[in-house]
């Protein structure tokens, strides 16, 4: 004999009696948890109960463990949540047939995940705590409060479902197996996700309603063609440890760190300077003005851009409504621009509030096919075919704005050429500020 | 070419860079989101950048899902945030009455786009300050902080992370397409604040406490200490459902008194007081822009005139604009919805006239409508 000797904990269970109805089978489950607990011998405050809404959501209260008591159908998310946050903790999932149904995206999601959690659906084939309404499990011709003459659904086969999307261990029973807690156990010992469906009597409502009795529940599951047993069992990349391993590799990496921007140049610009270009989207005007701020920003202006463009990022207008100040300003539209640059048939049809406020002060550049067009403002045409080589598209909102700058002159162009010249695609930017400047100098 | 060692620092980014890198320095290390114009970039951003702060950024199988999640985490210890926009706030309603009921910190980042249902998802709009205010069942009091510009984005996330702790709340931070995405030139120094406080917590015992009904207990978390329970049903101070009306009654109360009684901890407004003004502009997220520019303008052609930008949207800083309304006759309401929150500010100035500028058509306030309304 050993002087010392390990005894498990005894019971999991609060002293608490069940409060559900004489006959109801979620008490028995509850009671094969308990056992799975004990068996695995595990710390009740490294377990957490997660339990759903209705009478199989009261369950977590009788428990000794940590538990999460959530809103109806969301059980999985948060016992998600909770398994990311911190993989050492055994959670363990108790939901209704009813769960399966409002909250049935997130079975399947965690399945296809395989996140770390067991969850065990007490199936009693209706809603008990509202009155014995039909779920997604009540089979066809079943009788409910709401379906009075006979169900009309096909029955959801749970195992099935998150079986055929991944899931780690599948296993449909009933309350009365007697290797049912033995199931509890191997289904929270495997790594990723488990399901145990398992089938009880509601004998509030549907015993009652279709004389549904323990020896008919396994007759039943499989004239239903829903086999018991152990349907599903596959080694998988348990997806809390998965997320870490994948991301190890970043961990201590810089995150979002400032990257600012020298300031070589002086400008001219003692007032703000609104500018807006007008094209079509694919056309990277947004990169353009960027570059146009960036060169500004070189100099010791101020700038911002509000951009506007429809939800298909490639197709459709593209406009960028820019400010260049000598001082911080606050964010404010552009109602009557400096400078537009209309470069496309989608960019013309933004451009008419803007053509409508401008003044004799104001300038348009523009494409020849608008060269007579009805505004105050003084209106250049830029013929891009007379560049020396042919713009390509993506180009020309940053010919035109080099065209812009040339000459209103806010800025050093070498400002606008070292921004250029500083990001991605540095070569095709230099070139088309190059040609905006030669097509009005 | 010379280079100005004297200039200030400046970068170019967006409120979405500003939101994100609030957050991480916050101490944020757990975000769920489901992609939504104009608050995908949110997610995205996370999803690359808090792996590198040992954190997790999932995406969830929809809204529900998310924030579910988050709320997961968040009793596991991790500082959670999500984002969305209207139709993504419209599915989280729920889960935002479990946080308040479960006293669950969390962040969430509304990215107002216009309209009710699809709506306008590039256009901006103001049309959810009601919505997030009455968002859940219960009617109970939200914390609502206004960014106005870029680094307002950063400080008020890392502020919103702060309420949320010192509160146990959600708290939402109410942006719009266009402070979330315009770029804007930003003095480096404004967005590098880091701040991250700790989160108070207690490593056994109940969870809940709420002996003086305006005191927070600290937080637990699963795996540290004892077993404790969370629930979203009406509880006792063991997390334990009770219908029990002395405990019921506290509960409720308390979640209340935690906001109320601390107005004056949550409460922020940016004023511009001119004494001898009779006309105010009160305003708040994008459109104070317009709103400050015009009552620049209007000084230099001398008008006298207030500004005032409402930063804490809720719980109303009731106090600052009594005191600013001190003497003032109008007050110009611009906001992009059509006087959601004017209402608000009626109920406060009853007796003054308000004259509310209003925009539902994608368009931003401009400076011009302002300085005609005030004139
Ligand atoms: C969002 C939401 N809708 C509806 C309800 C009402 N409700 C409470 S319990 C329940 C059904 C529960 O049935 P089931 O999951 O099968 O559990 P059982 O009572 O049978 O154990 C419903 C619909 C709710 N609590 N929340
Ligand atoms: S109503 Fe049905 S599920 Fe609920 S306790 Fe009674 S028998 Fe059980
Ligand atoms: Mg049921």
């Amino acid at each position: 004999m050993s002087a010392i000797t390990i005894t498990p904990i005894a019971t999991f269970r609060t002293d608490d009696p069940y409060p559900f109805c004489p006959g109801c089978g979620h008490g028995p489950i509850l009671d094969r948890l308990n056992e799975a607990l004990i068996k695995l011998d595990l710390d009740p405050a490294k377990v957490v109960i997660v339990s759903d809404i209705g009478c199989s959501g009261l369950s977590d209260q009788y428990f000794v463990t940590s538990a999460f008591h959530g809103l109806h159908g969301r059980s999985t998310t948060y016992a998600t949540g909770i398994k990311l946050a911190n993989p050492d903790l055994e959670v363990v999932v108790i939901m209704g047939d009813g769960g399966t149904g409002i909250g049935g995206t997130h079975l399947v999601s965690a399945a296809r995940r395989n996140i770390g959690i067991t969850v065990i659906v007490m199936n009693n084939l209706n809603f008990g705590m509202t009155g014995g309404q039909h779920s997604t499990t009540t089979p066809e011709g079943g009788i409910t409060s709401t379906t009075p003459l006979g169900n009309l659904e096909h029955p959801l086969d749970i195992c099935a479902t998150v079986g055929v999307n991944g899931a780690a261990y599948v296993y449909r029973g009933s309350s009365f197996d007697s290797d049912l807690a033995g199931r509890f156990a191997a289904a929270m010992e495997k790594p990723g996700f488990a399901l145990l469906d398992v089938w009880d009597l509601c004998t509030a409502y549907y015993v009652r309603s279709n004389k549904f009795t323990r020896a008919g529940m396994e007759d039943s599951m499989r004239s239903w063609g829903m086999e018991p047993g152990l349907l599903y069992e596959r080694e998988t990349t348990e997806y809390a440890a998965g997320y870490r391993e994948a991301h190890e590799a970043v961990v201590g990496s810089p995150v979002m760190s400032a990257r600012p921007i020298p300031v070589d140049f002086e400008a001219t610009l003692d007032r703000p300077m609104s500018l807006v270009v007008a094209g079509s989207a694919g056309g990277k005007i947004r990169s353009a003005s960027r570059l146009v701020a960036l060169g500004a920003i070189r100099s010791g202006l101020w700038a911002a851009q509000r951009d506007d463009y429809p939800v298909t990022v490639k197709s459709g207008h593209s406009v960028s409504e820019l400010w260049l100040a000598p001082a911080e300003m606050p964010l404010t539209a552009v109602s009557r621009p400096d400078v537009l640059a209309i470069i496309s048939v989608d960019g013309y049809g933004k451009a008419q509030p803007y053509l409508a406020a401008m003044t004799a002060d104001d300038l348009v550049l523009t494409i020849p096919e608008y060269a007579s067009l009805d505004t105050a403002a003084r209106v250049v045409v830029i013929d891009p075919k007379s560049a020396e080589k042919r713009i390509p598209k993506t180009s020309m909102g940053l010919v035109y704005l080099s065209a812009a700058l040339a000459i209103t002159n806010p800025y050093p162009l070498d400002a606008l050429r070292e921004a250029a010249g500083a990001g991605s695609f540095a070569e095709v930017n230099m070139e088309a500020v190059e040609t905006g400047v030669a097509l009005v100098g | 070419m010379t280079a100005n060692t004297e200039a200030p620092s400046r970068e170019y980014i967006d409120g979405t860079t500003a939101i994100v890198r609030g957050a991480i320095d916050a101490g944020c290390t757990f975000f769920a989101g489901y992609p939504i114009t104009p608050a995908s970039g949110i997610l995205m951003a996370m999803m690359r950048e808090i792996p590198k702060v040992g954190g997790i950024a999932i995406q969830g199988e929809d809204e529900i899902a998310s924030i579910g999640m988050c709320l997961g985490a968040a009793m596991s210890g991790s500082k959670a945030m999500t984002a969305t926009s209207g139709p993504g706030i419209s599915l989280y309603s729920e889960s935002i009455g479990l946080a308040i009921m479960g006293e669950v910190p969390l962040v969430i980042v509304d990215v107002q786009r216009l309209g009710p249902a699809t709506g306008g998802a590039t256009t901006v709009a103001q049309g959810d300050v009601q919505f997030i205010r009455w968002g859940t069942a219960g009617g109970y009091p939200i914390i609502v902080l206004a960014p106005s510009s870029v680094p307002e984005s950063y400080s008020f996330t890392v502020k919103a992370f702060e309420l949320a702790e010192r509160f146990r709340c959600p708290v939402f931070v109410l942006t719009d397409k266009e402070l979330a995405m315009t770029l804007s030139a930003v003095d480096v120094d404004d967005s590098t604040v880091a701040h991250g406080t700790e989160r108070p917590e207690k490593h056994e015992g109940l969870p809940y406490s709420w002996e003086p009904a305006d005191a927070v207990e600290p937080m637990r978390r699963y795996g540290d200490g004892d077993a404790f329970r969370f629930t979203g049903s009406t509880h006792d101070e063991g997390a334990y459902i009770t219908k029990n009306a002395a405990k019921v009654g506290a509960l409720n109360e308390h979640l209340i008194a935690k906001i109320e009684a601390h107005r004056d901890e949550i409460e922020m407004v940016d004023t511009d007081l001119d004494p001898k003004a009779d006309t105010i502009v009160v305003s708040y997220g994008v459109t104070a822009g317009a709103a400050r520019a015009a009552v620049a303008r209007l000084r230099t052609e001398g008008v006298v005139v207030s500004n005032l930008v409402v930063q804490s949207l809720w719980p109303i800083p009731e106090t600052a604009l009594l005191d600013a309304f001190d003497g003032v006759q109008r007050i110009v309401v611009p906001e992009l919805n059509m006087g959601l929150y004017g209402r608000e500010i009626e109920r406060i100035a009853a007796g003054r006239e308000v004259v509310g500028v209003n925009r539902i058509d994608g368009g931003l306030i401009t400076i011009d409508e302002i300085m005609e309304a005030v004139r």
